[in-house]
């Protein structure tokens, strides 16, 4: 069933609202990273607001899906958006990377109920999602009712591991099993093909034998879409490309890989001073919030 | 040989034909394997992943009973460990295999972060440790995992001394919450222990003691090497020299109230293990006993070399860490 004109426009005001928040975390917190989150907060608002099944109250719910961040250093939105869910306060996102902490700089399953694997090293996460879908079929078979979310970067696909696990979910042919890439083409060095080229990403995936759905990142009819057609697909493992803009929302920081570790106040200052990219954010994620309202009331 | 058996200590209930020529030998790898086929009967969480050398590290025993609750992973070993921590986190009990200088070897970081760090019960067994791998050469001889794992929190570091105690060791290790490391090594290796000796994770074992009166040197000693450590002590007990030795199976958690206890008695200390001296078993006792009770000490184990091919006795003689070694080790702290 397709997402409606109203169902939309709350996933549009929420994910802004996500944003916001996670840019006032980092503005508390004086670093960590700013491009990721952003460009991936529409993805993640769809997933906890309208496709997950999880319990924010219940967080070790047996029966939940799993979402597996692989490329942890993208917990800004992840603490953003679960705080927004209901699993912890917002006012905790104040929190982020201080001591004593439950928000730690990168993600630690041990801190923060619902967090389902600590990470931050990169390329593990999608073996650790593939042990998962594994335990789950030796326990429930082929008809289990769960799925398995892994977030991964591309930058991220440079690392071997993850064609490693890629191969063992294409030979186990495991179906609840969903990789969401996050096609922003920068990394820290800079865009991903001059620093390790991933092209033909769709063909890599497919010769894996996995089934691969291509999207763009911030439609939420889209990322819908391709959420019911990978989960419709049986006894494949599923990937979904989703081509995002890094730092979505902050059109002076948008496509820029020096916002990838960066956080505002801490940025490259050629565009926007220093001193003033903080506000600067803020101002154009609340125009933005604004438009959107706009939009859907009209 | 002709041995006083009560020189043996009793409640250790060893085998009492340790000393003779023709004393049962099965690689320690064996006992892994009958243990992983008992867990896995007993606990149906137990699972099993392999990197492409199920004989060799003898998961064949349990691959060939629970087809279903096995993995074949492929020459993958990063993402064996981290595929298992996956599993773990639904609730099984993940026992990895490879050669340990592949699995811990390789996979170092993916078994700090996704198996110690995320605090999940993975089984990490490491088979071909040591020089006694021999002809294989110094690529495929894990001289350094006991120190990469030892220094990880979280991680149980345990390296039975026969095939006996690897299967005690195996079924102990599914059943404690911990990541846990058990080293095996490949050669045919004399059964010391009986199914009646005594195995705590944690707890070292006296398998050598002077029948009266106080030891005058502690030998410490780890793997298949205890079995050399107490030809070394049947030596010097015709020499008149009394020593004492512990079975420290376990590395970590170190039994740190022995290894004092045995400082305490004897004033002088060796270790025995087939390991880089840098980071070891010997390490380990020396950070106890610097900080506790400091006594002379001497090590027998690598130092600082890779291995190379050979038979594995010849091996262990180029590597000093032979009975004779052990012997000359102890008289000479005896002169301390």
């Amino acid at each position: 069933m397709s997402l409606t004109h109203d169902e939309i426009c709350e996933l549009k005001e929420k994910a802004n609202a996500v944003r916001i928040s996670l840019i006032e975390a980092l503005l508390e917190a004086g670093s960590g990273h700013t491009a990721g989150p952003l460009g991936m907060a529409d993805i993640f608002t769809y997933l906890y607001f309208h496709q997950l099944k999880h319990r924010p109250q219940d967080p070790d719910w047996a029966d939940r899906d799993r979402l597996i961040l692989s490329n942890g250093h993208i917990c800004p939105v992840l603490y953003a958006v679960m705080a927004h869910a209901g699993y912890f306060p917002l006012s905790e996102l104040k929190t982020l990377r201080k001591f004593g902490s439950r928000l730690q700089g990168h993600p630690h399953r041990e801190y923060l109920p619902g967090i389902e694997t600590s990470s931050g090293p990169l390329g593990s996460g999608l073996s650790q999602a593939v042990g998962m879908a594994l335990a789950d079929r030796i326990d429930h078979g082929k008809t289990s009712s769960k799925f398995f979310y892994c977030l991964t970067g591309d930058g991220e696909l440079d690392e071997g591991q993850n064609w490693e696990a890629i191969q063992l979910a294409g030979k186990e042919r495991l179906h609840t099993l969903i990789t969401i890439v996050d096609r922003n083409n920068i990394q820290i060095d800079g865009f991903t093909e001059d620093v390790m080229p991933l092209e033909s990403l769709k063909d890599k995936w497919e010769s894996f034998g996995w089934h691969v759905i291509e999207i763009g990142g911030h439609n939420f009819e889209a990322i819908d879409t391709a959420c019911d057609q990978a989960q419709a697909v049986f006894d494949k493992p599923s990937v979904i490309i989703a081509y995002t803009i890094p730092s979505k929302g902050v059109p002076e920081f948008e496509r820029d890989f020096r916002w990838h570790g960066a956080s505002p106040g801490k940025g490259p200052d050629d565009i926007v001073p220093k001193g003033e990219q903080g506000i600067l954010a803020l101002k154009r994620l609340r125009t933005l919030g604004e438009r959107v309202c706009n939009e859907c009331n009209d | 040989m002709n041995v006083t058996i009560n020189m043996m200590y009793e409640d250790s209930k060893l085998n009492p034909h340790l000393f003779d020529t023709d004393v049962e030998q099965i690689p320690i790898r064996q006992g892994f394997g009958e243990g992983l086929l008992s867990a896995g009967e007993i606990d149906e969480r137990v699972v099993g992943l392999c990197a492409d050398l199920t004989d060799s590290t003898k998961m064949n025993l349990f691959k060939e009973k629970f087809p279903e609750r096995f993995i074949e992973m492929g020459v993958a070993e990063q993402n064996l460990a981290s595929v298992a921590s996956g599993m773990a986190a639904m609730g099984k009990i993940p026992f990895i295999t490879s050669y340990a200088m592949f699995s811990p070897g390789r996979n170092w970081e993916q078994i700090r972060t996704t198996i110690c760090y995320n605090n999940v019960p993975v089984k990490i067994a490491g088979s071909h440790a040591g020089v006694s791998v021999g002809p294989d050469g110094g690529t495929h001889q894990a001289i350094e995992d006991i120190a990469l794992m030892r220094v990880i929190p979280r991680m149980v570091v345990i390296s039975p001394c026969d095939s006996i105690e690897a299967k005690k060791a195996t079924l102990a290790a599914a059943q404690i919450n911990d990541p846990t490391y058990i080293r095996l090594a490949r050669e045919k290796t004399p059964v010391i222990t009986t199914v009646d000796t005594p195995f705590e994770i944690g707890k070292a074992l006296t398998v050598w003691a002077p029948s009266e009166g106080n030891a005058e040197v502690g030998i410490i000693a780890t793997g298949a090497l205890v079995y050399k450590a107490l030809c070394s002590a049947h030596i010097l007990q015709e020499q008149g020299i009394r020593v004492k030795i512990l079975n420290m199976h376990t590395i970590k958690p170190l039994d740190v109230s022995a290894v004092i206890s045995l400082a305490k008695e004897t004033k002088r200390i060796v270790t025995v293990e087939e390991h880089q001296i840098a980071g070891g078993l010997g390490s380990a006792v020396a950070e106890v006993l610097a900080e506790h009770n400091p006594v002379p000490l001497r090590f027998i184990g690598i130092k600082d070399r890779f291995g190379q091919s050979g038979e594995p006795e010849e091996l262990l003689e180029e590597y000093g860490m032979g009975v004779t070694h052990i012997t000359d080790a102890v008289i000479a702290l005896t002169r301390v």
